[in-house]
């Protein structure tokens, strides 16, 4: 097919988009945790920038893209062998292709830092995102968009599956070996600089629009769809989210309204260029009175998923994937539309997803933990990871 | 009465204040502090270049007890700074001052009515 330059400049400028949401997710983590792991918190979400974009090249977009069974692409094009500047994917150089969808599978292992904060070793980290990204994130992104048996079967616009439940139950399961930040519970742990956390819900969501308008891989009506649904769903449930927060406890947040914008986001990805904005509102407002409701049950439940990345991700993605099939109008039937299998699609492929990214996660963990070790020592993680860790200090003044 | 300055662990504030209220001395003034002793200190890293770091972060405590108070406060901020049961070089020291007179500023309250 034939080069078209506006949906190439257009998925280009996107592809930069989707990168730029890294640096706004570790300011949104790096505002939440303790002054002692900020850099610590922003290092998990830049280094990965580093190893997946080398390893998405080397073997990842193979892996995930290539033509190969039902459950993994082929090596046929690692390194990117047998592409070049003149091969096409679409109405796009396949270089550009390449490009954005790198962008997600830099994203994706990023979110799952949330959960691990403080406490997580640095090396440990490092050969978690690696292995993760191979063994969970290229299969997953095979089976949804390369040619797997999910292809055409689950509706996911833009990674409500392959990107945000396999990071938020990977960020559960990685739990079992990590265990609770010291002093959770007893001591007060709180966010050092919400404003951090708030400039990175905006850079987020700025990022977001390139992530799933993007994701229409045109410059066309679809995009503008997804862009509109992406526009209006966030602000809904960053809206829900301060509702139910402020008849709950009788104050509404600034962390919490952050929060609810991101819930939104989240769960309008598997359903961007599939729904109508008013729908996207409908979503949005389920999205954030939902993740409110499962970050309040982590307090009850005891688990330290540090920066609810389950509760947010995993819960929100879950959400908006089923929602997918209830509300899908365009170009695809959802329930609403009287095609009550699709919803029966959309729960297979969120609970097939769901097991094996928190198999596998266990299973990395499990090999882990028994050689490099998962967790720092008590006196590291009392000093902080900052200093422990990198031998540096965010703030020196 | 006594004036109690105590230099203790970031990370054992509070399970200091949980010991000082156990014993319901509930009056205390915190402030971040840097300082060294005989904990040593540690290097960090900037692009390569090595800098010895020998001021550690501390946070000291302000107390000031009527007598009979004394010893439950001692007691109190050695059992929560501590590190572990017999305790580690860096937890911290505790200075223990005659203290003169207080006035309670709304009130015009003196001495250990004051406190």
């Amino acid at each position: 097919m034939a080069i078209v330059f506006a949906d190439t400049a257009w998925v280009l400028i996107s592809s930069a988009l989707v990168l730029f949401m890294l640096p706004g997710l570790a300011l949104f983590y790096g505002g939440m945790v303790r002054r002692k792991n900020v850099l610590s918190s922003m290092m998990y979400s830049f280094v990965v920038m580093g190893i997946v974009a080398v390893l998405w090249v080397v073997i990842g977009y193979s892996l995930a893209f290539s033509e190969g069974n039902w459950f993994v692409g082929g090596l046929d094009h690692i390194f990117l062998v047998g592409i070049d500047y003149t091969s096409t994917t679409g109405t796009i150089p396949t270089y550009a292709f390449v490009a954005f969808q790198g962008m997600f599978a830099i994203i994706t292992p990023a979110l799952i830092s949330g959960a691990v904060v403080g406490r997580i070793k640095f090396k440990s980290y490092i050969a978690f995102i690696t292995i993760w990204s191979l063994i969970v994130y290229a299969p997953v992104c095979h089976w949804v968009w390369g040619g797997g048996f999910l292809t055409g079967e689950a509706l996911d616009f833009a990674g409500g599956t392959v990107v945000h439940i396999t990071s938020g139950v990977s960020a559960l399961a990685i739990l079992v070996f990590l265990g609770k930040r010291k002093g959770y519970g007893v001591d007060i742990i709180k966010p050092h600089n919400v404003t951090l956390t708030l400039i990175g819900t905006g850079l987020l969501w700025f990022g977001w629009f390139g992530f799933n308008a993007g994701s229409a891989l045109a410059a066309n009506e679809i995009a503008a769809l997804a862009f509109m649904t992406t526009f209006v769903a966030p602000a809904a449930a960053g809206l829900s989210w301060m509702a139910a927060e402020w008849w709950g406890t009788g104050r509404p947040t600034a962390l919490g309204f952050a929060t609810g914008i991101l819930a939104g986001l989240v769960a309008i990805t598997p359903a961007a260029g599939f729904v109508t904005p008013m729908a996207a509102i409908a979503i949005g407002v389920v999205a954030g009175v939902v993740c409110y409701n499962a970050v309040i049950l982590k307090g009850k439940l005891g688990y330290d998923d540090s920066l609810d990345v389950f509760g947010v991700h995993g819960v929100g993605g879950t959400t908006g994937a089923l929602l997918t099939g209830v509300f899908a109008t365009v170009g695809a039937a959802g329930l609403l539309s009287g095609n009550s299998h699709q919803l029966f699609l959309q729960l297979e492929g969120s609970a097939i997803t769901m097991v094996y990214a928190v198999v596998c996660t266990l299973a990395i963990g499990f090999v882990l933990d028994k050689t490099l070790g998962l967790k720092v020592s008590v006196s590291e993680e009392n000093i902080g990871l900052d200093q422990t860790q990198h031998g540096e200090k965010g703030y020196n003044f | 009465m006594k004036y109690v300055i105590a230099i203790i662990r970031p990370e054992r504030l509070d399970s200091v204040t949980r010991e000082l209220q156990k014993v319901e001395v509930s009056r205390l003034t915190v402030s971040p502090v840097s300082g060294y002793g005989a904990q040593k200190g540690y290097l960090e890293v900037y692009r390569a270049v090595e800098l010895e770091i020998n001021l550690l972060e501390k946070i000291k405590l302000e107390i000031a007890v009527n007598d009979d108070f004394l010893a439950p406060t001692i007691a109190a901020i050695q059992k929560g700074a501590k590190t572990n049961e017999k305790g580690e070089i860096g937890d911290g020291k505790i200075f223990i001052l005659l203290l003169e007179d207080v006035i309670r500023i709304s009130t015009g309250e003196v001495g250990s009515e004051a406190i």
